[in-house]
């Protein structure tokens, strides 16, 4: 499985074969500075607050109990189905200077001056974070959960208060997942564009297109590529590191989940309070900004094409996500039953794919297949064997959402001890069985996070689709690249919302079977 | 030492099982979800009469064309969309075996670094010299201009009094201190408007020109031509640079819109004027098809494909001939700058790096 990957990271890194100086110092001297340091505070900014965010709300929602508990569970999940840059682009919508809420200021007090400017890092740092925040909250609900309310108990019976509990107890025991959650977030936040792009905030990511597409040099966009490369190992290390010497070996279904944890009056509607905060600003709000444009609309966007664009969505996702979840499951228990140096490597470049900026990622895997499929066909075989096809396309997308299907796995994974190994065999159960009876119901609820995440991914992903679908085929996603990109945001809100919909089903169908009270 | 032998053919076993399963899954969901297009390229390669087409020009806005022409001459078209940059890889990357004939993009830029990529054959059509001006096609013949899109300036009616503006430098005068909209130089329609004014004006004129223009913003650089013009219309800012399509969709959502577009450099030396850019088209070296994608080409040179092309999107024809939608005329005509588009793709990279020195983000 790291070996799509490495061929793409390999081909960014060749780049360094012919080197374009002259665009490289111009960069050095005018653009990277700046971006560097503008990505350095972006992803600190949304890895702090979306962890922030996901880890209190998953608290809230697994264990305690407070007025609409049950809804807010799933409801939280569900800004993960509206892609960064349509949350990016009803916030602005909503919040800048032309927008309706400081237009009411101007209304009311003849001023909107004292209104933030959503121009602004802040601005930036909200949109991302209110998009992503949904991958910290989904993984560490499922430590939570699983963790079952045992160890508060057991932390009570040692003379701890609840509030002790969580910071001594419960929290250190769920940092795999935390810290699995937030590296997704950061790397997705290094690889974003499309949000960035609508605050003019220039991360290196930007850098790279401008490079690429405005001063004509691939090999010096790839270059950049390369600092962005060394970002990413410095995160993914810092957080190795940060769990090197820690071992986890606790589990229990969350069947054995005591009661829960009851707030007393103040608290219960600070907890609804902030759940409903969160829940209107990431979802509520730029729905209703869709809705708002996708009604009048309807009739011009809602054709045969439509159909075929949500068909062929939801069966890409469909088809993606059993794969991308099988090869994750696969490559978690072969690390895990291989535990040597070479093995963690292979996982750790498997994963590394998803901080590419995706038409970077798409581009150094097309290179690379089309070299390949030109090469059979001069041993006479029949060309196109591989383009044009969904294999390049799936082969294109595990590369991108590995590490998304993985990471969920992994954290759970590392809750099977080997005594738990060391007993099944005892009893007989060993290999295949063991793998099938044992350790797969151990990691049910990482496998459905894993399977929820890159269905909802592969859903809103776009520069791997739009380079390697079949001729004819489309998805929601492009068709929102296509309307968008022309300024047509009004008619790109039809798809957007079914986007937002067609993810609803899985978020649903995860909640149902993973909270079972 | 048996129990890890054991659970490395395990390991093994379940990777046969599973990726057959995928394997099996792929065989069964492929041909089921994509029935057209499996038969379409088998047809494309036993009888080779469709013709496909790449382009950075939207579905939405070429889909109707290649429906007319396949009307009109019963050749059936196929077309993939992405942005320039990433089809023009992609071409190289097929190599010989590109399926494409043909490459659509909507800037002159894209259009002369894939002709340096040497992934076009000459067009060396009659029809395409007679029809389209010198400038707007490449001086070796590699592709041609199809639509012009002009970027002009657009002022606040209630604010601005149009005889206070002449040209785009001009936006850079004390006047305009504190008042300018511009959008982000991260748009190709910038890059090749700067570029033409590095060929007008010399690059040290034209960097103190993009400097003056950034001293006079009054908000940051607008993600797209529709907030600019928002931001107009909310008191912001007063002037300010977009392409004209932009203006005619706003004009058409909203009636007695208080903005008016102004021609710029229309009085300067003969060698200047209001700056165009073109969607244009080349056809590739490797192409299976080349006497058909002529045609094609031909074809979307001649009147009645031109008034759809353009008028789709509310752009201006290749040639002025042809009659332009009520709405465009009603803008007025300008005398276009005469500097030949093949020049953008020279110049551009030095334009993208003197609006980085000039700090216009």
């Amino acid at each position: 499985m790291a070996l799509p990957t490495l061929l793409a990271l390999l081909g960014v890194l060749s780049s360094f074969l012919h080197p374009d100086i002259e665009s490289l110092s111009h960069l050095a001297q005018y653009v990277l500075p700046q971006t560097i340091k503008n990505t350095i505070f972006l992803v600190v900014g949304v890895g702090v607050v979306t962890t922030i965010l996901g880890v209190s709300l998953a608290w809230l929602t697994a264990v305690c109990d407070f007025p609409l508990r049950k809804f807010f569970v799933w409801a939280l999940i569900l800004p993960m189905a509206i892609p960064g840059y349509v949350m990016a682009f009803a916030l602005v919508g909503l919040f800048e200077y032309t927008g309706p809420v400081q237009q009411f200021l101007r209304d009311a007090f003849g001023s909107s001056n004292a209104f933030p400017d959503i121009y602004s890092y802040g601005g930036v740092v909200m949109a991302l974070s209110l998009a992503l925040y949904p991958y910290t909250y989904l993984m560490v609900r499922n430590a939570f959960q699983t963790q079952g309310l045992r160890s508060l108990e057991v932390g009570q019976s040692l003379g701890l208060s609840v509030r002790e509990s969580f910071w001594r107890i419960c929290l250190p025991m769920a940092r795999p997942w935390i810290a699995g959650g937030t590296l997704l977030v950061m790397m997705e936040t290094v690889s974003d564009f499309g949000t960035v792009a609508i605050f003019n905030y220039d991360t290196l990511t930007s850098a790279i297109y401008k490079t690429w597409f405005g001063l004509y040099s691939l090999p010096a966009a790839l270059q950049v590529a390369s600092v962005l490369l060394i970002f990413v190992v410095i995160i993914t290390l810092l957080e190795r590191r940060s769990r090197a010497s820690q071992r986890f070996s606790q589990t229990r279904s969350s069947k054995s989940v005591a009661g829960r944890i009851h707030l007393s009056g103040m608290f219960r509607w600070l907890a609804l309070l902030a759940c409903l905060l969160v829940f209107s600003l990431a979802f509520v709000m730029p729905v209703m900004r869709l809705l708002y444009w996708a009604v009048p609309n309807m009739d011009t966007e809602l054709t045969t094409q439509f159909w075929a664009y949500v068909a062929g969505s939801t069966s890409l996702s469909l088809l993606a996500m059993m794969m991308i979840a099988g090869l994750a499951l696969l490559m978690a228990f072969s690390a895990r039953t291989y535990n040597s140096p070479f093995a963690k490597i292979v996982v750790r470049i498997s994963t590394m794919g998803y901080a590419l900026p995706g038409t970077v990622l798409a581009v150094g895997l097309f290179v690379p297949v089309a070299a390949i499929d030109n090469a059979l066909g001069a041993m006479g075989l029949s060309t196109p064997l591989l383009q044009g096809t969904m294999v390049v396309m799936l082969l294109a997308y595990s590369v991108r959402f590995m590490a998304v299907a993985f990471s969920p796995l992994e954290s759970n994974l590392l809750r099977i001890t080997p005594s738990i190994d060391a007993a099944s065999r005892s009893l007989g159960v060993s290999g295949i069985k063991m793998l099938a009876k044992v350790h797969l119901p151990m990691v049910k609820g990482g496998l459905l996070t894993a399977m929820v995440l890159v269905f909802v991914d592969v859903m809103k992903e776009l520069p791997i689709t739009l380079m390697t679908r079949p001729f004819g085929f489309n998805t929601l996603a492009v068709r929102i690249f296509e309307l968008s990109s022309e300024g047509l945001w009004e008619r790109a809100a039809l798809p957007a919302l079914a986007i937002v919909l067609v993810g609803l089903i899985p978020a649903f169908i995860l909640i149902r079977k993973s909270d079972v009270r | 030492m048996i129990n890890r032998m054991f659970n490395s053919q395990a390991a093994l076993a379940t990777f046969a099982v599973i990726s057959s399963i995928i394997l099996g899954l792929l065989a069964g969901c492929s041909p089921s979800s994509e029935p057209e297009s499996a038969l379409g390229s088998v047809e494309s390669i036993e009888m080779n009469d469709a013709l496909v087409v790449y382009s950075s020009r939207n579905e939405h806005l070429i889909r109707p064309v290649f429906a007319l022409f396949t009307e009109e001459t019963g050749i059936d078209v196929e077309y993939a969309t992405d942005k320039a940059g990433v089809l023009i890889e992609r071409i190289k990357a097929e190599g010989k075996n590109t399926p494409a004939d043909v490459l659509i993009t909507v800037d002159a830029g894209t259009l002369g670094y894939a002709a340096q990529q040497g992934i076009f054959q000459p067009l060396d059509s009659a029809d395409v010299v007679e029809r389209v001006p010198a400038y707007l096609r490449d001086d070796k013949d590699y592709w041609t201009g199809l639509s012009l899109r002009a970027r002009t300036i657009v002022y606040s009616t209630e604010r601005v009094n149009p005889e206070q503006l002449s040209s785009y430098q001009d936006l850079g005068a004390s006047q305009w201190q504190g008042r300018v909209c511009l959008r982000t130089s991260k748009k190709v329609y910038n890059q090749s408007l700067v570029a033409m004014l590095i060929a007008e004006q010399g690059e040290a004129k034209a960097e103190s020109i993009v400097s003056s223009w950034v001293a006079n913003l009054a908000i940051p650089p607008t993600s797209n031509d529709t907030k600019l013009m928002e931001a107009i219309l909310a008191g912001q800012c007063d002037v300010g640079i977009i392409n004209t399509y932009y203006f005619g969709r706003l004009q058409e959502k909203q009636e007695n819109l208080p903005l008016a577009l102004f021609w710029p450099n229309q009085t300067e030396e003969e060698n200047s004027g209001v700056h165009v850019n073109v969607a244009g088209v080349g056809i590739l070296k490797h192409s299976k098809n080349a006497a058909q994608a002529k045609r094609l080409v031909e074809w979307l040179v001649s009147d009645s494909a031109q008034a759809l092309f353009a008028g789709v999107n509310k752009e201006y024809p290749i040639n002025d001939s042809v009659e332009i939608n009520p709405q465009v005329a009603s803008w007025g005509s300008f005398k276009q700058n005469p500097l030949p588009l093949s020049q953008a793709y020279l110049l551009q990279p030095a334009a993208v790096k003197l609006m980085d020195r000039a700090g216009y983000k």
